[in-house]
């Protein structure tokens, strides 16, 4: 992985393959499982994958707290590196930052993809639109989050030192930015008609940490958006189904009208 | 020497109902208003008898949870300032990390210092990582927040030429202005709960009494040993009146019925420790280093109770004999005699402490019992404490 540098922060970003370019924001964890989807997609795309700053070996400033952070950060990215126009794509956290950046500015942003994103608040005060998984035992997570747990279930005891500090940076970030209020931003849906790209909203089907009921009001509430479904996949369908997620992000980037 | 006595107010007649988690997830309807009532009084009593005893009183605050019905510790701190005369009152203590507003905290602390006139001794603590989901902080921030509260509370009950700004990470006021102010000057005495070297670092430099909870004969020594080194190294008095330790005290007329009290008492450790593993390790709690130690071992949560005997076993705390209690340090028990030639043991391999925290009352131990464990303590281990020293 390089580092790179915009402003004072360096982080690390993880580039691949030749094409349009594709930005990908990832989620808060299970990083390590997405390699399969990386060199699916960069078949057809330039991948620039960001760890996002407190994630993996990637600093956090003092300062940097917030997904707006986060949003401010990849906007200056897409502008200052020499992407052109690309295709944005968020998953589960990623998804959330990659809505702000969307609706602060998509000058440098061609279409955008939610995989399973977060960040938007739905229902009443008394409603769970996302499951508390800090509150959840570990299988229950495991459960919530993959259709197939036993087969995407890591094997925590066989990875070594750096990859399990990794994955610890990963959620102690994943709550830094995200804890309260939980997983999304109480100001967003007001603003979420700003997203004026055309966007893809992709779910799977047994996602139970938001359900496709969220992932269609978050599509209905885009003003110019579609739904896709992705079969025998939980919370990372990317990671179970890599080609088919890479295949219907591919449909989408060709297709000239929605 | 000063002596505590210690109690968490257990609500321990839903115990036997509980499963495999004593706290955050245990619904209320479990708990009888009316059983609670009298085990409040019951529990406010012994403090209170405490006065006449020349024990000094200690209470915690725990949440959502069975093993502690003391859920905000300046209440019983509150009804002890009026009812108590003599002796000194220590929250051990106030969750500054997790409250929402460190001013209300000032605020109550300077009122129970007037009260009391001049009686309290004032904790602040990071808290246990299941305290995280009650109160809904951010873990991954909770350090910042402890300390930038305290640095507010600190200033607000200091502050007496009227209101200041305080515009920090965590906290806003544009003017903030205590009354009453406290009676002790500056402020009452600080105290900090301690479970690691680097923590008790943090409180040697800025001159904080630390107790030592849990931590027995093999991690206490490294603890105290950090706070002195580090005391020296800020150039400040290394006093015994910095150091407590807390230890389960049962004293009898005969060694059994000293073991029996504090088998009763060991209710607590027994019980305290008993939480969904979710809890247990809250992300950005721990340090990623210590967090990834954990996914290793047991995919993340981390086991409660890190319990050793002098030879190094592990102990189990849900299941610890008072033999083993005794052997690991958290015990104290027996005739008089022997509560003492464990308490100087003690004291001396860990190099002495001015404290002793002493969970004179704990799990089942009832009224009686506990009313006889505190006067036998005090007519014939307490007049004896003065005398330790490291050998």
């Amino acid at each position: 992985m390089e580092r790179i540098q915009i402003n004072e922060l360096s982080f690390e970003v993880l580039t691949a393959g030749d094409g349009p370019p594709l930005l990908f924001l990832h989620g808060g964890d299970y990083f390590a499982q997405h390699r399969e989807f990386f060199d699916r997609l960069a078949r057809h795309w330039r991948v620039v994958v960001p760890r996002h700053p407190g994630f993996g070996n990637s600093e956090r400033p003092h300062g940097f707290r917030t997904v707006h952070d986060l949003a401010y950060l990849y906007l200056d990215l897409l502008e200052r590196g020499d992407l052109g126009k690309a295709t944005l794509v968020g998953s589960s956290f990623g998804g959330w930052v990659a809505l702000e950046m969307c609706i602060r500015c998509v000058d440098r942003i061609d279409r955008l993809v939610l995989i399973d994103s977060v960040g938007v608040k739905f229902g009443g005060r008394e409603e769970r639109d996302i499951a508390d998984i800090y509150a959840l035992a570990s299988e229950e997570v495991l459960r919530r989050s993959f259709f197939d747990p036993a087969r995407m279930a890591p094997d925590y005891a066989r990875l070594s030192d750096d990859e399990l500090t990794a994955i610890a940076r990963d959620r102690q970030a994943t709550a830094l930015y995200g804890w309260r209020p939980y997983m999304h931003n109480p100001g967003l849906r007001q603003w979420l008609h700003r997203v004026s790209v055309p966007t893809l909203v992709i779910w799977g089907e047994n996602d139970g940490v938001v359900t496709q009921d969220y992932g269609h009001k978050l599509c209905r509430s885009l003003p110019n958006s579609r739904f896709e479904a992705i079969r025998e996949a939980g919370h990372y369908p990317q990671i179970e189904r890599p080609d088919e997620v890479a295949d219907a992000i591919g449909r989408f980037a060709r297709a000239e009208v929605l | 020497m000063k002596v505590w006595h210690f109690s968490e107010m257990a609500y321990h007649p839903a115990w036997p109902q509980l499963g495999d988690s004593y706290r955050v997830i245990i619904p209320s309807r479990l708990y009888d208003p009316k059983v609670g009532a009298d085990l409040y009084h019951r529990y406010l009593n012994e403090w209170a008898l405490c006065d006449e005893l020349g024990i000094n009183i200690m209470t915690n605050e725990h949440h959502a949870t069975a093993t502690c019905a003391d859920s905000v510790c300046t209440i019983p701190m509150a009804i002890l300032a009026r009812e108590t005369k003599r002796v000194r009152l220590l929250a051990l203590g106030m969750p500054i990390g997790n409250r929402n507003d460190p001013i209300r905290v000032a605020e109550e602390y300077s009122m129970l210092d007037v009260i009391s006139r001049g009686r309290i001794e004032m904790g602040f603590v990071k808290g246990v990582p299941f305290e995280i989901s009650p109160a809904n902080t951010n873990p991954a921030e909770l350090t910042e927040r402890f300390w930038e509260a305290h640095d507010l509370i600190l200033k607000a009950m200091t502050s007496h030429d009227g209101p200041f700004n305080w515009e920090g990470t965590h906290f806003h006021y544009r003017q903030v202005n205590v009354w009453p102010r406290p009676w002790q000057q500056p402020h009452p005495p600080v105290w900090m709960p301690v479970g690691s070297t680097g923590s008790a670092m943090e409180a040697a430099e800025r001159g904080m009494t630390i107790g030592v909870l849990n931590t027995g004969w093999v991690r206490t020594p490294p603890i105290f040993e950090a706070y002195r080194k580090k005391a020296a190294e800020a150039g400040r008095p290394i006093t015994q009146e910095r150091l407590a330790y807390m230890a389960l005290i049962g004293v009898g007329h005969t060694r059994e019925e000293g073991w029996r009290r504090a088998d009763q008492i060991l209710g607590y450790s027994r019980t305290s420790g008993i939480v969904a593993p979710q809890f247990m390790n809250p992300p950005g709690y721990a340090s990623p280093a210590l967090s990834a130690q954990a996914l290793k071992t047991s995919g993340g949560g981390f086991r409660a109770g890190r319990i050793q005997s002098r030879d190094g076993r592990n102990i189990d705390p849900r299941t610890m004999s008072v033999e083993d209690a005794i052997d690991a340090g958290l015990v104290f028990a027996g005739t008089p005699d022997d509560v003492l030639d464990q308490l100087r043991a003690f004291y001396d391999h860990v190099g002495g402490f001015g404290h002793l925290l002493m969970m004179g009352q704990g799990g089942l131990l009832d009224h009686d019992e506990t009313v006889a464990n505190l006067t036998l303590f005090s007519r014939e281990v307490l007049p004896r404490v003065d005398n330790l020293a490291v050998m």
